[in-house]
């Protein structure tokens, strides 16, 4: 018999057992009173499963193939339904949805375009581990291949972007399908999963059994590390002199947020947070660093760069964090935790290889350097410390203001954050209004921070921010977008209004596509083409947001100035019976600063354009030690 | 870059084929060879897939199978410790006098024939790629007309069996 392939060998494999249903399922039956199933359509069995896998909400739009599922989910107590403007909408929704509340998002779409709509959200829940479960009808059975009326093959068309799939074509079948689904979106590494069935699926009818034992013998994900692992990552840090804690978001998925401030606190390690991993350790900590990457800190990116140690855990080495690889964090060492096998190693050669759950793994390393590695505890780390502190001091995050009387974006954001607190939760798309959320607001609690990380979505920001408000009604949710996101999903705003979703819009409005804008000024030599969208100041401003948020039965306001954003914040902070859209009118020019440009090595940051930071006393220092 | 043979246990699934071909196709690998089949449990089926990698690609792309939900276990087979065949058949150039030199050399390769047409023979064997490339060349100057050939099969020597702790589905 063959070696088994090379892989890190798990201590002890967990076994998922399918979500406990909401409520309890009845004590097995005696025989004495056994009760034949209950016989229900497939469509009422979606329903039933949904309902007693403790779904309360699903974001969706009916359709020809999906028709017999929405008609016993009008009669539904438990499952509220929210009717989107788009498909791509109820994706994102079931994202913000979950990414807020840690809960399976749901959305329900039918086959064929409903479907196809879908693609764009479920990509963004796979590269962002978010745990959605897509529901979408299909033609009958006995019609697939024939290119019926809306027949598409959706599962296969997203196989590359789903964790998993099922086509289910009998209605005995669903309620496995659904609880399999539900169970490996939200397990081990979280992800979207998509159940595609048929109509005439859900229009038989069949008996109603709950799949008390999940059928996936090949799932099974590493939650417990290895001990040999850990003792050797002990080890590693017990010999590092500067290491960093390099987190993703993975701690937020995995509710490892005080296992992580417990082993950093007890450790004095510095912690530096990915963009998916913002609000895992608080922004107001002194032993925080920001953000590593293209717009990440100097402290950030130089704390990498001159790293004898990187503690990584839930994160995955991402080319937006690395830079150029070969020169990404050269003298460093690397810990690698993730729940996720494939991630380790993937990009870069990890020292100390751990799988497993990020909490149980900084729960497990903290146990370990206290009881083996106690002068750990002790280090303090001083003389690294005092190098990473005149960098956070010589080179904080900052911006300059506007000559031309506009709002400053980083200036509206970090008001925005200041005026409504930590408890709010942040939305953002892609592109520099997304940068500068994560830069200016200030994160000290996870899920507090949505955004389109790994796919880079325009449009994610209002049906996420819808999504989100749903599964958290308590907090206020902002979407901060920008002028061409905006105008991708904008729709929602109608789901919003007439569902009574309070939501904010803050469109930082430079009348461009602006991060497209930046790099034609830094990389194309000035030269913009098509990335003007004129929507603000001194343009046709078409379209007017103020008046599309009135259209819609939003409050409209434009601001323009940075003396008028705190009093529009405060407005729209005050106003529950309907979303808010501000239009802040903000200058093209504005950059997005520090910057790695794409490819290049980190050493190579510029904290402003063509600001190099001096490390030279810092290589000295170096060379001598 | 160096050549591996992977035996798969997957669940004998629809579209379980698929999604370990795109997986592979899409992580930038090429497949060498590929044998599908069932196995002596009826729910399991056995995928046979040699590919060109080096070895960190190589582990790179046992985790991503591994993350199929269908796929239940994968081993590196070691040409030392496996037992692998191949099935190939040509259609052979063959007049009355080509025919009895045909008819030797597949002898030597413990082949046979197993189609004679008035001017084409039909020849099959089995065995290591190896041997199979040697017959090709001994073949070839005969011409061939056609080739058609099996992906490789291979299974682990010895008394364990690939099945043994395999979960129950």
């Amino acid at each position: 018999m063959g070696s088994h392939a090379p892989a890190p060998q798990p201590a002890r494999q967990a076994v998922p057992q399918p979500p406990t249903p909401s409520p309890a399922p009845p004590a097995p039956a005696r025989r004495s009173d056994y009760h034949e199933p209950e016989m229900l359509t497939g469509a009422q069995a979606v329903v039933r499963t949904l309902e007693r896998l403790g779904v309360d909400t699903v974001f969706g739009l009916p359709g020809g193939t999906i028709l017999p599922t929405y008609d016993p989910l009008l009669d539904s107590e438990k499952v509220n339904h929210v009717l989107v403007r788009h498909e791509q909408g109820a994706g994102h929704a079931a994202e913000g949805y979950a990414a807020a509340t840690g809960k399976v998002g749901v959305c329900i779409a039918t086959s064929g375009p409903g479907a196809t709509n879908l693609v764009t959200a479920i990509a963004d829940a796979h590269m962002d581990s978010v745990p959605i479960m897509a529901i979408t009808g299909q033609q009958a059975s006995n019609m697939l291949g024939t290119d019926a009326f809306q027949e598409a093959d959706i599962v296969g068309m997203t196989m590359p972007v789903t964790k998993h799939s099922f086509l289910v074509t009998r209605a005995e079948d669903i309620p496995q399908a659904i609880v399999s689904a539900y169970l490996i979106a939200s397990t081990g590494r979280p992800g979207p999963v998509l159940v595609d069935i048929t109509k005439d699926a859900q229009a038989s009818t069949a008996p109603y059994v709950w799949p008390e034992e999940p059928q996936l013998p090949g799932y099974r994900p590493v939650l417990k590390p290895h001990a040999k692992q850990i003792r050797e990552a002990g080890r590693l840090i017990a010999g590092a002199r500067r290491p960093v804690f390099y987190i993703g978001g993975g701690v937020i998925r995995a509710g490892a947020e005080e296992e992580l401030l417990a082993l950093a606190e007890a450790t004095k390690i510095p912690v530096v947070t990915t963009l998916m991993a913002r609000g895992a350790f608080p922004d107001t900590h002194n032993q925080h660093l920001g953000m590593p990457g293209m717009h990440g800190t100097v402290a950030a990116v130089a704390s990498f760069q001159k790293a004898d140690l990187l503690i990584a855990v839930g994160t995955r080495f991402d080319d937006r964090v690395t830079g150029d690889l070969s020169s990404f964090a050269p003298r460093a060492k690397i810990i690698h935790a993730d729940i996720d096998p494939a991630e380790i190693g993937k990009n870069r050669f990890a020292d100390v290889p751990i799988v497993g759950d990020a909490a149980e793994v900084l729960r497990q390393l903290h146990i370990e350097l206290r009881e083996h590695q106690p002068e750990v505890l002790e280090t303090g780390y001083e003389a690294w410390w005092q190098v990473l502190n005149s960098w956070k001091s010589t080179y904080p995050l900052g911006y300059e203001h506007n000559s031309e009387g506009l709002c400053d974006p980083e200036y509206v954001i970090k008001r925005i954050s200041a005026l409504t607190g930590p408890e709010g939760i942040y939305c953002a798309g892609v592109g520099q209004h997304q940068m500068w959320a994560s830069q200016f607001v200030t994160y000290d609690r996870p899920r507090s921070w949505l955004n389109s990380g790994g796919l880079g979505t325009m449009g994610y920001a209002v049906p996420a921010a819808m999504g989100a408000k749903v599964g958290e009604p308590e907090r206020q949710v902002w979407a901060i977008d920008g002028d061409g996101c905006f105008q991708m999903t904008n729709q929602e705003l109608a789901t919003c209004v007439i569902n009574k979703i309070p939501i904010k819009v803050a469109i930082i409005n430079n009348s461009s596509l602006g991060m497209v804008r930046q790099w034609q000024t830094l990389f194309y030599d000035g030269r913009y083409s098509h990335s003007e969208l004129n929507t603000g100041h001194n343009t046709a401003r078409v379209p007017d947001f103020v008046k599309l948020a009135e259209a819609y039965g939003a409050l409209g306001l434009r601001v323009e100035r940075n003396e008028d954003v705190d009093a529009a914040v405060e407005q729209a902070l005050q106003v529950n019976d309907r979303p808010v859209v501000i239009d802040f009118t903000v200058p093209p020019d504005a950059m997005v600063w520090p910057m790695v440009a794409a490819g290049v090595s980190n050493d190579e940051i510029q904290y402003a354009r063509d600001l190099r930071p001096d490390f030279s006393a810092e290589e000295e220092e170096e060379g001598q030690a | 870059m160096s050549r591996h043979t992977l035996s798969v246990l997957v669940e004998n699934k629809p579209g379980v084929l698929t999604r370990f071909t795109g997986l592979i196709a899409r992580r930038g690998f090429n497949i060498h060879s590929l044998a599908v089949g069932t196995t002596e449990r009826e729910e399991l089926s056995r995928i046979t897939v040699v590919v060109d990698v080096g070895s960190v690609a190589l582990e790179q792309v046992t985790k991503q199978l591994n993350k199929l939900v269908n796929v239940i276990k994968i081993v590196e087979l070691e040409p030392e410790a496996s037992v692998r065949r191949a099935h190939m058949i040509f259609k052979v150039r063959a007049d009355a006098a080509a025919r009895p030199q045909i008819a030797s050399a597949v002898e030597m390769f413990r082949g046979h024939i197993v189609d004679v047409g008035p001017n084409t023979i039909c020849v099959e064997a089995t065995g290591e790629r190896s041997k199979l490339d040697a017959l090709r060349q001994v073949l070839e100057p005969f011409g061939i007309k056609e080739i058609v050939q099996s992906g490789t099969v291979a299974i682990g020597r010895g008394s364990k069996s690939m099945t043994d702790r395999a979960p129950r589905v």
